[in-house]
């Protein structure tokens, strides 16, 4: 059983089962952990990776799904939003434990690569899925506006 | 000679890097340094080439101790926090001992607190010394050189601080190093300071224990008894089989689960699935939650085990003499961690025992646990610390349980191989060592004057460390002072006070959890406080402030924070149109904290949390900015709790599984949270954990303005609900 998948740009054959998530083939199959496991069924977020750009829970997708698209993780998502999310994040040093942070960070540059502009109800309901056990939200909030400005400067 | 020697050349000769000043303690607890390691523990490196490294003995699990630390060096040795590498201590409890446990671990928001004068001691060491250094060299006297910026600097000369470190490291060491003047801070206190873990939690390259792969390694995953105390008749895996990525399953000796072995994390969470088991539950907790609440209750309302104060003052003399008794009962669930990682630990064979790779908050403990299973000596145990995805009291428990576990699945696998034991979420939410439920009793005497008379106060529930090897630090005379800390040793003045305690006692295992005690008495103590000023038609501000009147430092510093609060909410106007405000005081850990809720909304078509105003007494604010933000954390996971999560049982199996069902705080559930830090020249006390037991009963009290008392928790299960 193999499967062909795309991370980050680069072509790997996987030999998990169709059947597996991404996130478990990410993880255990290719190693980069960056994008973690919090609950296996589509309620903490902190699996989020994008697929063809578009933020997914990689718990909810299974690998054969995912033949012949573009799957950016943590580790490999760049763009002008995405530094723009990572220096937000520094500055306002919004992690703590850290865990959720590589799912908060995906959601984030999701939604300001569709809405440089979000209004703190949008964040908020953009931002909802993504779990925080630390409650670092009221920062997660504050980055996102931060970024937001960084973009339109 | 007295040749200053710019950087650049020293890097050119190649031995900068070899020379090496090591500052630390002797295991008297004496100061010591040298060029190496032998003889002493080190706890800050200045290289030759002026690489400075911080060796942090506390574990990080998000709550800032990596930062913490390295800014008392950073601030004795005069350069910016940036400059200060940062390496995690091997677990060795004689070289790091936590001086407030006596054992190697991180705990009760002790970090700072027991860390604060060692680590400022040992930066203060090296600075003395690579002046002395500098000035020896130079032929000037030591009062003419000074640190600066990582460079030593005399008049006319200057040279880079590592220049100096190997002469420094032959000198000898002073006895007791000036310390700097707490005016002349620039590191510590400075609000600007950030955190210094954000960069590889920003791209994703931190590693957490979960992230551990090793050569060869496997997963095991646990089959537990779904109910507490049950033990496993059989089990049959010939579904299992079919699973690919399977290895096998067996049962643990203790026959408390099933351990299945596979190739990667979904495999081994497939065919635990796939795994039928047979349980005895003849010893198993059975009972559903509404038996269970019944029974606690039942426990407050009889004569207690247990008489936990101690003081002989009459409680139930002032209560007959009282004009008004305002008698309350409360029932608190059971409550888990949920860390955003769940459990894992991986044991490795190594050259000489076995490693283990983990972010523990317990070093010792996990040793401890490892040699008791495996048989080898704590000295041939090493522990590879990782980052912590949370923890809140869960990575560590009284009886080193996932440790135990994975000991266990490492040698029933042979020992020759790592193992890998991982935690479902569902593992994390069923799997016990929950803050315990308790339920508390409360008859509260008021005088003519309206003031406090007496107060008798009644707790039943688990102790958490009777039977744990810490039992003798904890349990005085049949008491297990978490049970009832926050109560017994309350600020207010209460003239008659009774503090009885009941022990229930089932198979449901139960955990220090964020505020360990102060989680419940916090709760009730501050629901009881405005449940007196409303009867006594008092501000609640103003009542509490009038039960703190003696002038002891203990309590100007509780109501020096309730003032803070009070001022920065704007207490002495009224809100705006619709909103509600509550208050509550607490202190824990050594720390004091006061806090506002302000709401708008109401029960029925939905709360909003508007605003958390939060004043913090700490003593000394080493960073402020780490502060604030373990004060807005705590107050959310305190929040968060209260409003919604609860464990209950049906038939001795807990209900919830997952978030979805044990729901956790989200984005939109508190608008805002302001933090106000009083500033203070006292000995640092913890921040990790005192901002939680506040939260819950402002937000009780905001309610209760003009809704619902609430005394059973969570409040979504009162027919409270938020927006
Ligand atoms: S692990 Fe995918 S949403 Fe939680
Ligand atoms: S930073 Fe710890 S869970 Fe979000």
């Amino acid at each position: 059983m193999s499967n062909q998948l795309t991370v980050n740009g680069q072509v790997h054959d996987i030999h998990m089962h169709g059947d597996t998530p991404l996130l478990w083939v990410l993880r255990d199959g290719l190693k980069l952990t960056g994008t973690k496991y919090g609950c296996g069924v589509a309620a903490c977020g902190a699996c989020t990776v994008h697929v063809d750009g578009e933020p997914m829970r990689s718990c909810q997708v299974r690998v054969a799904d995912v033949e012949g698209a573009e799957v950016t993780t943590i580790e490999g998502v760049e763009s002008e939003v995405a530094t723009a999310v990572r220096q937000a994040w520094d500055e306002i040093s919004v992690v703590q434990c850290g865990f959720c942070q590589s799912g908060q960070i995906m959601s984030a540059i999701g939604l300001l690569t569709e809405n440089r502009q979000p209004t703190i109800d949008e964040i908020e309901s953009y931002m909802w899925g993504n779990a925080c056990r630390c409650a670092t939200y009221q920062r997660v909030r504050a980055a996102v506006r931060r970024a937001s400005d960084i973009l339109e400067a | 000679m007295t040749v200053a020697v710019s950087r650049r050349a020293f890097l050119q000769t190649g031995v900068a890097a070899a020379s090496v000043l090591t500052i630390g303690f002797r295991p008297d607890h004496t100061l010591a340094a040298g060029a190496g390691t032998q003889g002493l523990t080190p706890f800050v490196k200045v290289t030759g080439d002026g690489t400075v490294t911080a060796i942090i003995k506390h574990f990080e699990c998000g709550q800032g101790v990596t930062t913490g630390l390295a800014t008392l060096i950073a601030e004795e040795l005069n350069i910016p926090l940036d400059q200060v590498n940062v390496e995690f201590a091997p677990a060795d409890v004689e070289k790091y001992r936590n001086l407030l446990f006596g054992i190697q671990g991180t705990g009760g928001s002790t970090a700072m607190a027991n860390s604060y004068m060692q680590y400022r001691t040992a930066g203060a060491a090296a600075r003395t010394m690579l002046i002395a250094a500098a000035a020896a060299a130079w032929d000037v006297p030591e009062s003419r050189v000074k640190l600066i910026n990582g460079h030593l600097v005399s008049d006319n000369k200057t040279a880079p601080m590592g220049v100096f470190a190997a002469a420094a490291a032959a000198r000898e060491v002073p006895a007791a190093p000036v310390l700097k003047d707490p005016a002349e801070f620039s590191v510590i206190g400075n609000p600007e300071t950030r955190r210094r873990d954000s960069g590889p939690k920003i791209d994703g390259t931190a590693q957490f224990a979960m992230d551990v792969h090793l050569d060869g390694q496997i997963v095991a995953v646990m089959k537990r008894s779904p109910r507490f105390g049950g033990t496993l008749v059989s089990f049959d895996d010939s579904a299992a089989r079919a699973v690919p990525g399977f290895i096998r399953a067996a049962a643990l000796p203790t026959q408390t689960a099933v351990v299945v072995y596979a190739h990667d994390t979904w495999a081994a969470f497939q065919a635990r699935d796939a795994l039928a088991t047979e349980w005895d539950f003849s010893d198993a907790d059975n009972r559903s939650s509404d038996e269970m609440r019944s029974d606690l209750l039942a426990m407050v309302k009889t004569e207690a085990q247990f008489d936990a104060k101690g003081v002989v003052r009459d409680a139930s003399a002032a209560l007959d003499g009282a004009t008004q008794v305002i008698e309350q009962e409360f029932f608190l669930p059971y409550l888990a961690h949920a860390p955003m990682e769940p459990l894992n630990c991986t044991i490795a064979p190594s050259p000489t025992g076995v490693t283990l790779y983990d972010g523990t908050q317990m070093p010792t403990g996990a040793q401890q646990a490892l040699s008791a299973v495996l048989g080898i000596p704590t000295d041939k145990i090493a522990v590879q610390s990782l980052y912590a995805g949370g923890t809140f009291g869960r990575r560590a428990s009284p009886d080193a349980d996932y440790h135990v576990e994975a000991a266990l699945a490492f040698a029933l696998n042979g020992g020759a191989q790592p193992v890998k034991l991982v935690w479902s979420r569902e593992d994390d939410i069923t799997g016990g060592y929950y803050r315990p439920s308790v339920a508390h009793r409360v008859r509260v005497g008021l005088g003519a004057d309206g003031h406090i008379v007496g107060w008798d106060h009644r707790v039943a529930g688990q102790s958490i460390f009777k039977g744990s090897g810490f039992e003798s630090f904890v349990v005085q005379n049949g008491v297990d002072s978490t049970s009832v800390e926050g109560v017994r040793d309350t600020l207010y003045d209460i003239p008659g006070q009774y503090v009885g305690l009941t022990d229930e006692s089932t198979p449901i295992t139960v955990n220090w959890w964020r505020s360990v005690g102060h989680s419940h008495t916090a709760y009730v103590m501050e629901t009881m406080m405005d449940m007196a000023a409303h009867v006594a038609q008092r501000d609640p501000v103003e009542f509490r402030l009038a039960h703190l009147t003696s002038g002891s430092a203990d309590q100007n510093r509780l109501a020096g924070v309730l003032r803070l609060a009070a001022e920065k909410a704007g207490w002495d106007q009224q809100p705006l149109p619709g909103r509600r405000r509550g208050v509550a005081a607490h202190k824990s850990f050594g720390t004091y904290v006061a806090e506002v809720v302000e709401i708008s909304g109401d029960v029925e078509s939905g709360l909003v949390i508007e605003k958390v105003i939060c004043a913090v007494d700490c003593g000394t604010p080493v960073n402020p900015d780490v502060i604030a933000a373990q004060m807005e954390s705590a107050i959310g996971y305190g929040l968060g709790h209260v409003m919604r999560s609860q464990i209950s049982f049906s038939n001795g199996e807990v209900d919830q599984s997952n978030f979805p069902d044990y729901e956790t705080l989200r984005i939109s559930d508190i608008k805002a949270i302001e933090t106000h830090i009083v500033p203070s020249t006292a000995p640092p006390s913890g921040v990790g954990e005192p901002g939680t037991p506040p939260a819950g009963p402002a937000l009780a009290n905001a309610i209760a303005v003009d809704g619902p008392r609430i005394t059973e928790l969570p409040m979504t299960s009162q027919d409270v609900n938020f927006a």
